[in-house]
């Protein structure tokens, strides 16, 4: 099967949804949620009858490639997509509550149709090799996240946060794309293989110019991988959104920053002159993500906003791979597989966090006292992610963590991995402050919280992924072969 | 049948967590895993080499396997696991009399003990880490619901302590894991012991000095030893046992298994180091026990204090010393399970641990203070109890290694601190039993209840087994001898070369 079918079936799902919409004016449209999520399972499911193709990048259309490294993130993001529609269809009541009631069910089909779209975009951008290609991609994913970021109307959390992000990620991507015209400039290409190559034979003089257009490429980056000091709009926005976009975008958005990021600087790191200074900024960026992520991250109290602060923790322990490179070859696998087990752990902090929210009315960490009594089945899976996030042995976490770890010594990065080893104890604390509330303290009402079967289902389907591939992490290591 | 051994604790916790009887099935469980350590060990008694083996590969690029297997180091680790857990799992309280989470009181005991059958059955250097881990959470709930005193400090307290040096001693493993030639590395154990032999290990004392500090971070080494007395003094007396008597004997173990096998060049390195903090066990640790004024934190703080005795016999690194190091690991885990069951049980009655509230408790509870008194004379090293052959054999090899002419040598001289230790223990504990069971019944406590009949099979078991190993040592002896002469073996063909 041709991998470029997969971001087609992608693309005429969501033309689909938005058809269905548009001739059910006025009814009921909760079904078009179970069609989206039933879609983006499909084509999952499919997605693993596609074979890695080389021949694609350089022949027939040279901005898309086929490689290993891209079905992976397309399976990401198609995984990702799916269980964000899982707890969007979770979420319909609380967002019912925030759009305006005059016309009705208005609004809601296009909360399950933009996703799929977001999701074609993360495709797009796991496949392309070329900057016109990636910018292109880039906006259709960050256009989709404007309007779903502030789509409860009636919420003002929910509009500042969706102010915040529209700002700040235009000036990012404004870096971005000046970034890119200083490097074609300087290149005269924009296919990142033959950047790369223009790289090697460059004249002296013009490595100012390159690296400052590197530079700019990285703030842009840094801002969609929420690093410091990239990381103001972070816990705002995340707050604010709907908490399914909120995931989506720790997830989504993180890891298609980092796809960006490998293929980008793959060419940097490759060429001799600018790979030590490569190195010294992605150390840099993962230090003070690392140190800023976990600090911050302790004295929350609300639990959306200490998973955004740890999602820049997260983000400086991908960093650390990453700058753990050795010969001008990322560890690739390292950061898929932590990105693997980060998007399952997340999603699933996220999913309990949106059931919890509609029966005790908030996301604060005190909302989940005798949460162990009052849903344990809940309860043990947000357990198993908050371990799993900290780093317990036996957990997708742990096992991420093991090898960003690995990486980082075998690399003799010793400053990383002292304070690497600081802030996981930081984590411990945070982490488990949850736990502490779930099982220590005893709830206001020991009323039952139930959640709809597909989500039960869903949560067991998480903690066994999370617990397998803490295990048994090799199938996920040969996705990547 | 290892895997076996850790799947049973494993499983019958997740049936409990899913609704099965839980103290039926976690009694089940671990009297099932006593009677498998028993005929394991009655199997393999006194085999050289690695017993018991199986192994499937997970992550072949990097020779990480699933891979268990038992010397008569583990088989002894794995009976003090046996038996304790065992004994933990009966003196633990009724489910009925728990006000929350029966359940979940159950399979964190079972998850703690699978965590250390799983540590000292691998032969993996991941899982031998990773088995460890898994006790780590069980702690943190056990100590934060069911805790007393001061629980929720002591709750994270250990666990922050207990996380962050095991991250440290992960990066140890891990910088040893690179040291070694990239087409040799492996995270197999007997493996690494081969390549060892062989010189092919660089001997990296800084190194050796992570693992050391990581290790020593989980068995309270001074001075990182600030969390133990704490967590023990808050936790319900089935975890302290199994967590002094068990848990913290990981790291001691890791330290045979791992770090003086592989690195025994190394580890000569850092021995001074070694001597000064262990002094400080003793002495120091020592000296703050006699200052405490209840039942339990007296007792956390020996459990520290005695981990010095067992890093001598380590440093002393000779065969008498090693095998008294083994035999106090096993004798150490017994006596204090004992001691912390029995003020479990004291606790329950009294609600109070103060000395000063406390006084002449074995006339209402005579099989109680009976049974606590032998056990601390077994905890001060009595003739007749574990404690004593072990502590004379560390003794005898501190104080073999001589010094030039008439001066005395390093380890002689922490050797003789450490003797004050023995005065020391045995100032506390005869001071507060005294202080406990003795002297005039208080008023409050003329009608308590002695143990019911049901629960003191537990304690007999207990001071059964320290008194055979009393007895008998050499039963103990000549299970670890293979072991203890394949450690030293390494080191003299290393020297050699």
């Amino acid at each position: 099967m041709n991998p470029l079918s997969l971001d087609l079936a992608v693309l005429a799902l969501g033309l689909v949804l938005v058809f269905l919409e548009a001739f059910n004016d006025g009814k009921e449209k909760a079904f078009l949620g179970w069609i989206a999520t039933a879609g983006i399972g499909v084509i999952f499911a499919l997605s693993f009858l596609v074979s890695p193709q080389e021949i694609v990048a350089t022949q027939l259309v040279p901005f898309y490639t086929a490689d290993p490294l891209a079905i992976f993130f397309k399976r990401f993001a198609l995984g990702t997509t799916l269980i964000v529609l899982i707890i969007a269809i979770e979420f319909r009541p609380i967002l019912s509550h925030y759009l305006p009631a005059s016309v009705r069910n208005g609004g809601v089909a296009e909360f399950f149709a933009l996703p799929v779209f977001t999701c074609l975009g993360l495709m797009w951008m796991a496949s392309a090799v070329d900057f016109i290609m990636i910018f292109v991609s880039l906006e259709l994913v960050t256009i989709s996240f404007y309007v779903l970021v502030a789509y409860m109307r009636r919420n003002n959390p929910s509009l500042e946060a969706g102010t915040k992000y529209l700002i700040l990620s235009a000036l990012s991507t404004g870096f971005f794309v000046y970034g890119i015209t200083w490097i074609f400039g300087v290149t005269g290409k924009t296919n990142l293989g033959a950047v790369g190559q223009a790289i090697l034979s460059l004249p002296v003089e013009n490595q100012t110019a390159l690296l400052f257009g590197l530079a700019l490429l990285l703030v842009g980056l840094g801002f969609k991988i929420a690093a410091v000091p990239f990381q103001l709009w972070v816990p705002d926005v995340y707050q604010g959104a709907p908490t399914p976009i909120t995931a989506f975008l720790s997830v989504g958005s993180k890891a298609a920053g980092f796809v960006l990021l490998i293929r980008i600087l793959d060419p940097f790191i490759k060429a001799p002159a600018t790979s030590g200074k490569v190195q010294l900024v992605l150390v840099a960026l993962a230090l003070l993500s690392l140190v800023y992520g976990n600090l911050t991250a302790m004295p929350q109290l609300n639990l959306k906003r200490l998973l955004a602060y740890s999602s820049i923790a997260h983000a400086g322990y991908l960093l650390m791979a990453l700058a753990s490179f050795q010969n001008g070859h990322f560890k690739q696998t390292t950061v898929s597989f932590y990105l693997a087990g980060y998007l399952l752990m997340t999603l699933l902090a996220f999913l309990v966090m949106v059931v919890v929210n509609r029966v005790a009315g908030g996301d604060s960490i005190a909302h989940f006292n005798g949460l162990g009594q009052r849903a344990p089945w809940l309860a043990f899976g947000l357990t198993v992610a908050m371990l799993s996030l900290a780093g317990i042995p036996f957990t997708a976490g742990f096992m991420g963590k093991f090898f960003v770890f690995a990486d980082a010594v075998e690399a003799h990065q010793w400053l990383l991995v002292v304070v690497g080893i600081v802030t996981v104890g930081a984590g411990f604390y945070y982490y488990l402050k949850v736990v502490r509330a779930m099982y220590w303290n005893p709830a206001k009402n020991n009323e039952p919280i139930q959640a709809g079967r597909l989500t039960q289902v869903t949560v067991g389907v998480l903690v066994f992924l999370i617990v397998a591939l803490g295990v048994y992490p090799q199938p996920v290591l040969d996705l990547l072969k | 049948m290892l895997t076996l051994l850790i799947a049973i604790p494993l499983v019958a916790a997740v049936a409990i967590l899913l609704g099965a009887c839980a103290k039926k099935t976690a009694l089940a469980a671990v009297a099932a895993n006593l009677v498998l350590t028993l005929v394991l060990l009655v199997q393999n008694y006194g085999a050289p080499g690695y017993q018991a083996t199986a192994s499937t590969p997970l992550i072949p690029a990097l020779g990480l396997s699933y891979s268990v297997g038992v010397d008569g180091l583990s088989l002894l680790m794995l009976l003090l696991t046996a038996i304790v857990g065992f004994a933990a799992v009966w003196v633990a309280p009724h489910p009925e009399k728990l006000e929350r989470y029966p359940g979940l009181y159950y399979a964190c005991l079972l998850f703690i003990i699978a965590g250390a059958t799983g540590a000292f059955a691998s032969l993996d250097l991941f899982f031998f880490y990773a088995f460890h881990e898994l006790a780590l959470i069980p702690t943190f709930l056990l100590i934060g619901i069911w805790g007393s005193g001061d629980r929720i400090t002591a709750a994270w307290k250990v666990t922050i302590y207990l996380a962050l040096g095991s991250f440290v001693l992960l990066i140890g493993l891990l910088a040893l894991y690179f040291s070694i030639p990239e087409a040799a590395r492996t995270f197999s154990i007997p493996a690494l012991q081969t390549l060892a032999a062989a010189g092919s290990i660089p001997q990296t004392p800084w190194i050796y000095l992570t693992i050391l500090l990581g290790f020593g971070v989980l068995i309270s080494l001074f001075p990182f030893h600030t969390w133990a007395p704490q967590a023990y003094a808050s936790a319900p007396a089935p975890a302290a046992m199994l967590h002094a008597g068990v848990l913290k004997k990981f790291g001691l173990y890791g330290l045979l298994r791992v770090g003086l096998p592989l690195m025994p060049q190394a580890a000569q390195h850092w021995t001074n180091l070694l001597l000064i903090l262990l002094v400080g066990n003793i002495l120091y640790v020592g000296l703050a026990t006699i200052a405490q004024k209840r039942l339990d934190s007296m007792l956390g703080y020996s459990s520290v204090m005695h981990m010095g005795y067992i890093f001598l016999g380590i440093a002393a690194f000779n065969p008498i010393g090693l095998t008294g190091a083994a035999l106090l690991i096993f004798a150490h885990g017994l006596s204090i399970a004992i001691l912390f069951a029995i003020t479990g049980f004291v606790r329950d009655r009294t609600g109070s641990l103060e000395f000063t509230k406390l006084g002449g408790l074995a006339k209402p509870m005579p099989f109680l203070g009976f049974t606590f008194g032998l056990a601390a004379f077994a905890s001060v090293g009595l003739p007749g109890f574990a404690n004593f052959p072990a502590e004379m054999s560390v003794f005898f090899g501190t104080f073999a290694h001589a010094g030039d002419g008439l001066a005395f040598s390093n380890f002689q001289v922490a050797g003789i601190a450490a003797l004050w230790g023995l005065v020391i223990s045995a100032v506390y504990m005869l001071r507060g039993y005294r202080a406990a069971f003795l002297g005039e019944t208080g008023k409050r406590w003329v009608g308590l209840a002695d143990l019911s009949f049901c629960a003191r099979p537990a304690i007999i078991f207990l001071l059964a087994a320290t008194m055979i190993a009393g007895f008998r040592p050499q039963l103990l002896v000549n299970l670890v001898k293979p072991t203890v002469k394949g450690i030293l073996q390494n080191q003299t063909s290393l020297s050699a070369k």
